[in-house]
């Protein structure tokens, strides 16, 4: 692995606009994200927080009508130039808000990308498949049934089959959407154990809508707000007496609208 | 909440009693004409049997029609119809089935993909008589097939295809796009994600679907009778490859046709028994793809 410096950037956005047909949905943005911290991204519904991530990995090329305009760098790439898309996905491990088993095997469904990826040896693919297992926190209960259907497991096994999938393609940045709406809070915090040590070695966007989520793990905390950044601040700033903005204040004191 | 009494709560009122009546009376006037669909379906079937009677033997099967067509059994037309009928969908299925991928994994919203959809749709709807007009131009004349199996074969599977892409795009759609997005995410092609995930398991619909468009190509009358099939031709019994792809043939639909109506003095059970085992081949031919169906479901993945 690369060492940087522990404030290089890790993305850096400029002046993002997206716009689903006639309706602009993301007003021109502008932020970093720092090489091997934890960006967590809070905002009522509807702030274009799930559409910016589409935009980063840009499966929001699988949306017809969309318009995108302003840069996106991944280590100073511009993903929108990028001659190699699948690469930049991989790149970018992506857990979206519901869990999605895919109707293959257990053991499929993680090596599903090492093998788009062209990897194919089985010794490979079997230390891969028990590595995410094990960094998602499901290996122990998975392990004796791997050629079971990842369909049938249950909501939040599911939801951490999705982290093994993201993790599977050995991404450098790991962006989760509101991970936790469909699992119950112990296995929610056994997930955010398992942030925390990612982090070491992964830069996180974590976008959520449980405002104590971004307290708990959050390095610095962005707050978006109907398509435009109200503030970012060390999650501290965000959380105490004094986010510059009165809107921040509100809505991580509950008192929003 | 306590506007009614406690003990009016779950006694019978005159107002429930008609909307019990009600109830039952709608139950009852569904119920009948649900049922009066397979009335129809009995008398036809009942009727068809009782009269094809005295003909319905393995022999019947087998044997060529004899004595101008009035004694005898039906194998050449059977054995024609299996040949349109597997060729046409030996062409039809396959392009029908890529066809539908592109339209339903591939094709954006522009102009293009939408004549495209149109032109599906409307094809859908040509009738089977104008089919046959075409299918004489294009392949009979202007392809210089002749009258032959060739031509017949592909009018039908002109005739087949449209649905087979509106069956198949329909079997596509039922995979969730959630399943689609979740591999696009982790870097896989659109082809790899329709190779591992949409055609697996939409292949049962798929299949469905192109075989139900076997009793279809079996049942037309006037497509292959424009472009390839004849009266009579004659044939070994028993023979399993009597034709050459360039030759006409006999096919049932056309057979039944000819001796109700153009050769007098039929054996009267003869023309009953070839529409019993026409019906025969609809029925299992509908069998098969519901067995398939069932089976493939038992085994579905969510
Ligand atoms: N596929 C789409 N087509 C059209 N408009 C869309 C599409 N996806 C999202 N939008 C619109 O974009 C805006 C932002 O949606 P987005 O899903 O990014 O919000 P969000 O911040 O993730 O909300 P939530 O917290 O509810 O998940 C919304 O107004 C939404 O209606
Ligand atoms: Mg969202």
């Amino acid at each position: 692995m690369v060492t940087m410096a522990a404030t290089a950037n890790h993305i850096e956005v400029r002046d993002l606009r997206l716009s689903y047909g006639m309706k602009e949905v993301i007003h021109g943005i502008s932020f970093d994200v720092r090489q091997h911290e934890i960006l967590g991204v809070i905002g009522p519904a509807q702030s274009g927080k799930s559409s910016l991530l589409r935009c980063l990995n840009r499966t929001i090329d699988f949306t017809p009508d969309t318009h995108v305009s302003g840069t996106i760098e991944v280590d100073g790439e511009d993903v929108r130039k990028t001659g190699n898309v699948y690469a930049l996905r991989r790149k970018i491990g992506m857990v979206a808000p519901l869990p999605v088993g895919l109707p293959l095997s257990i053991y499929d469904n993680v090596a599903f990308a090492p093998r788009c990826a062209g990897l194919n040896r089985k010794s490979d693919l079997d230390t891969i498949v028990e590595q995410c297992l094990r960094q998602a926190a499901l290996w122990d209960e998975v392990k004796d049934r791997l050629d079971s259907l990842g369909t049938k497991l249950s909501g939040g096994q599911q939801q951490r089959l999705t982290i093994a999938r993201a993790l599977s393609h050995e991404p450098e940045i790991l962006c989760l959407d509101e991970f936790s709406i469909a699992i119950d809070p112990v296995t929610t915090m056994r997930i955010e154990d398992v942030l925390k040590e990612l982090r070491r070695h992964m830069t996180i966007v974590l976008v959520t809508n449980l405002t104590q989520q971004a307290r708990r793990l959050a390095d610095r905390t962005m707050f978006m707000w109907k398509g435009e950044i109200v503030e970012l601040d060390t999650t501290d700033v965000i959380f105490s007496e004094k986010p510059k903005d009165q809107r921040t204040r509100d809505y991580v004191e509950g008192i929003f609208g | 909440m306590n506007a009614l009494p406690a003990s009016s709560r779950f006694t019978e009122t005159p107002a429930v009693r008609r909307k019990l009546r009600q109830e039952a009376l709608a139950k009852w006037i569904f119920c009948a004409m649900a049922a009066a669909m397979v009335v129809p379906l009995l008398l036809i079937v009942g009727y068809l049997v009782v009269r094809a009677a005295p003909s319905l033997n393995l022999e019947f099967l087998l044997e060529v029609p004899k004595r101008g067509m009035t004694e005898g059994g039906i194998w050449p037309a059977l054995i024609g119809t299996l040949y349109l009928v597997f060729i046409s969908l030996a062409v039809s299925a396959p392009i029908g089935i890529l066809a539908a991928v592109y339209l339903n994994e591939y094709a954006r919203d522009n102009w293009f993909n939408r004549v495209i959809n149109l032109a599906v749709i409307n094809l859908a709807g040509v009738p089977s008589i104008v089919h046959a007009l075409f299918g004489l131009g294009a392949f009979v004349y202007a392809a210089r097939f002749g009258y032959s199996i060739i031509s017949a074969s592909l009018t039908l599977a002109i005739m087949t295809l449209p649905v087979i892409i509106a069956s198949t795009r329909e079997a596509l759609a039922s995979v969730p796009r959630s399943f689609r997005e979740a591999c696009w995410n982790v870097g896989a092609t659109r082809w790899q994600t329709i190779k591992a995930i949409v055609l697996p398991n939409s292949i049962s619909g798929i299949l469905t679907g192109v075989i139900l468009q076997v009793s279809r190509a079996a049942g037309e009358t006037a497509p292959v009778m424009f472009t390839g099939v004849v009266f009579f031709k004659s044939v070994e019994r028993g023979d399993l490859l009597p034709y050459y792809l360039n030759e006409q043939c006999m096919a049932l639909s056309m057979h039944l046709y000819t001796i109700s109506t153009q050769v007098p003095g039929v054996q009267p059970s003869i023309p009953f028994a070839t529409a019993v085992v026409l019906l025969a081949l609809v029925v299992i031919v509908n069998a098969t793809a519901i067995s398939l169906r069932v089976y493939l479901r038992s085994r579905k993945k969510w």
